[in-house]
């Protein structure tokens, strides 16, 4: 399982660089949101997988049974979701006022800052 | 007053300020008293929190009484308790200055709430002691700075804002990724404990990669070579007391992330991070004082400089030695001082003459002689002319780096510094000393804000008063070096003596 999300996430991550990279506004901000799920489910897989074992104590005992889910990879990339989300929210306005403005979409031409 | 509410002040006010502006939000001369009245009370909460540590030495305090590692700690070394001080400093600069330079549609649409959150975050970002904390700071603080950057909506304003948008978006992203790592390897986020994990893990290849994602996220956010393009493209576009704010604390705060991990987590296998650093500082001071040298936009010529800058700081972390880190402690501070100082005069400049432009910019000596030298006094201490502070920072750093017999770096840093002063005296000669408009006048009239009811005079005062007070201190640091330099000295033995914030943290018996 840990091989086939490695994938997953190279794929991602290789998805978003790709898409960021091109000239548009509006794949830029594509590229932005794979770059958010492919470190969030770094996050995840870089806090081990243990699959169907919720980290909840039995009756009667003191500890979890070995092996349980760290929920702790899981609190942080909630809370990196919610932060992206707002982030995106913010970014995608910002792109279409950009847009708006400057009557295109393509990054080439947002250049009149630069020199 | 007890430690906890010293370590929560710096982020509690902030936060109660921006509340209270927002009940207020018609009111805009009740917004503009609290915007004032806040940011005095940070400033005096951060010299409260610096007596403090600066007398009984690191404090920590763990949130709600979880306790470390597995709760949120907020600590405060000197290091911090200095950076909190800068920030409150700034803060009430910039809060006065936007009280006469601000317009009336940007205070319509919530500027000083927003200037009070960007406060608390990077309050926050100085004071945790939490890895995954610091990505939320982090992220409170980006998002203040999104807003204020792209208030007002004009176009330049917004294709910077594209630039700055993506770039620390990505930076963002890599920081989460690298975060993400690092609890796989040690199993804590809490960074004393995180610190003393990876003492005992084995697996450099994996740690030096890690350290190395989180020194690319600060290093965009620090704007340091090849990573700084977003900067200039974008630093000149909002209103001067917007740049003066981010170049004083945004990019410092990167800085300032980058010293806590090299000196507290990374430590193992260290040495190619290290000289990785030190190259990477002297390319980020030769490349930005060229790209300053063929400007002639006011704003963005200084916006260089600041790339420049960033260099001298991360030499000091480079060459990881007591008497390099007090020089680097020693020229963030400074340069934060005497670089929003100069931002705030480019915007003083632009009510009178209504251009960046240096080429159709001159004159000025004669109208505004007081400008004049307040520009000289803090453009000479960032080239690092004695006796003002930049010189003290940079002669530091210079005799750590013949110290280490790290030639290259130090003859960077004094060829940085002449080109440096060239392109201060270039802005000086352009903007003041050359013969401009015959009939010029100091017309106080033009500093009249539009559907501001306030005077020119009361304007011009605002105006000035924090310039005055950026350069007083540019020039206390200078003359009266020794007492400031010890507790940079002191702040810098402690950054190299991580037992001492593992202990604070994690208490005595661990």
């Amino acid at each position: 399982m840990i091989i086939v999300l490695a994938f997953v996430i190279g794929g991602l991550y290789a998805a978003a660089v790709y898409m960021m990279l091109r000239r548009s506004l509006v794949k830029l901000i594509f590229g932005l949101i794979l770059l958010g799920h492919a470190s969030n489910l770094l996050i995840f897989t870089a806090g081990r997988l243990v699959r169907s074992r919720p980290p909840i104590v039995p009756e009667n005992a003191l500890v979890p049974v070995e092996p349980f889910a760290d929920p702790v990879p899981q609190a942080l990339i909630l809370t990196a979701i919610v932060i992206g989300f707002g982030v995106q929210a913010f970014a995608i306005v910002l792109l279409k006022r950009a847009y708006q403005v400057v009557g295109t979409d393509d990054l080439d031409q947002l250049k009149s800052t630069d020199s | 007053m007890p430690i906890r509410l010293l370590l929560t002040l710096p982020i509690l006010i902030p936060l109660a300020t921006a509340a209270a502006m927002l009940m207020a939000w018609r009111v805009r001369r009740l917004q503009r008293a609290i915007n004032v009245a806040g940011s005095t009370g940070l400033l005096a909460a951060a010299v409260a929190l610096f007596l403090r540590v600066h007398s009984d030495g690191i404090l920590a305090v763990q949130m709600g009484d979880w306790p470390a590692p597995f709760g949120i700690t907020f600590v405060a070394d000197l290091f911090s308790a200095v950076m909190v001080v800068l920030t409150g400093l700034m803060g009430l600069a910039v809060s006065v200055y936007s009280t006469g330079s601000i317009d009336v549609r940007r205070e319509a649409f919530g500027y000083y709430p927003l200037l009070h959150i960007l406060l608390m975050g990077v309050c926050g970002a100085f004071l945790t002691g939490d890895v995954f904390n610091l990505f939320v700071w982090f992220e409170a603080m980006l998002i203040a700075s999104f807003v204020l950057m792209t208030l007002g909506g004009e176009r330049a304003q917004l294709e910077g804002a594209v630039k700055y948008v993506t770039m620390n978006l990505f930076s963002s992203a890599i920081f989460l990724a690298a975060t993400g790592l690092l609890y796989g390897i040690v199993g804590t986020l809490n960074m004393a404990d995180a610190a003393q994990q990876l003492d005992a893990a084995d697996n450099p290849g994996l740690i030096t990669t890690i350290a190395l994602l989180f020194l690319v996220s600060f290093g965009i956010k620090a704007a340091v070579f090849p990573l700084f393009f977003w900067l200039p493209a974008s630093y000149h576009t909002p209103p001067v007391a917007v740049t003066a704010l981010f170049s004083g604390l945004l990019t410092k705060v990167g800085v300032y992330a980058g010293v806590r991990f090299l000196t507290l987590i990374f430590v193992q296998e260290s040495e190619f991070t290290l000289k990785l650093t030190l190259v990477v500082a002297g390319f980020t001071m030769v490349t930005g004082v060229l790209g300053a040298a063929v400007q002639t936009e006011f704003r963005r010529l200084l916006s260089f400089h600041i790339v420049s800058q960033i260099g001298y700081a991360l030499m000091g972390l480079g060459l990881f030695t007591p008497l390099a880190l007090a020089g680097s402690v020693y020229f963030l501070f400074h340069v934060s001082v005497a670089k929003s100082a100069l931002f705030l005069v480019s915007g003083v400049v632009y009510k009178l003459r209504g251009t960046y432009d240096l080429k159709k910019l001159g004159g000025l000596m004669q109208p505004a002689p007081g400008l004049s030298a307040l520009f000289l006094i803090s453009a000479f201490s960032l080239a690092g002319i004695p006796p003002l502070a930049g010189f003290w920072a940079k002669f530091a750093l210079v005799r750590a780096g013949l110290e280490s017999a790290q030639y290259g770096i130090v003859a960077a840093a004094l060829g940085v510094s002449i080109l440096t002063l060239f392109s201060m005296t270039k802005i000086w000669a352009e903007v003041f000393w050359k013969p401009g408009d015959e009939s010029a006048q100091e017309d106080v009239s033009s500093f009249a804000v539009p559907g501001v009811e306030a005077r020119p005079h009361s304007i011009r005062r605002r105006m000035l008063a924090p310039i005055v007070l950026l350069t007083a201190i540019t020039i206390i640091l200078g003359v009266a070096a020794d007492p400031f330099f010890a507790i940079a000295q002191r702040a810098a033995d402690q950054l190299l003596d991580r037992g001492q914030y593992i202990r604070a943290v994690l208490g005595g018996g661990m």
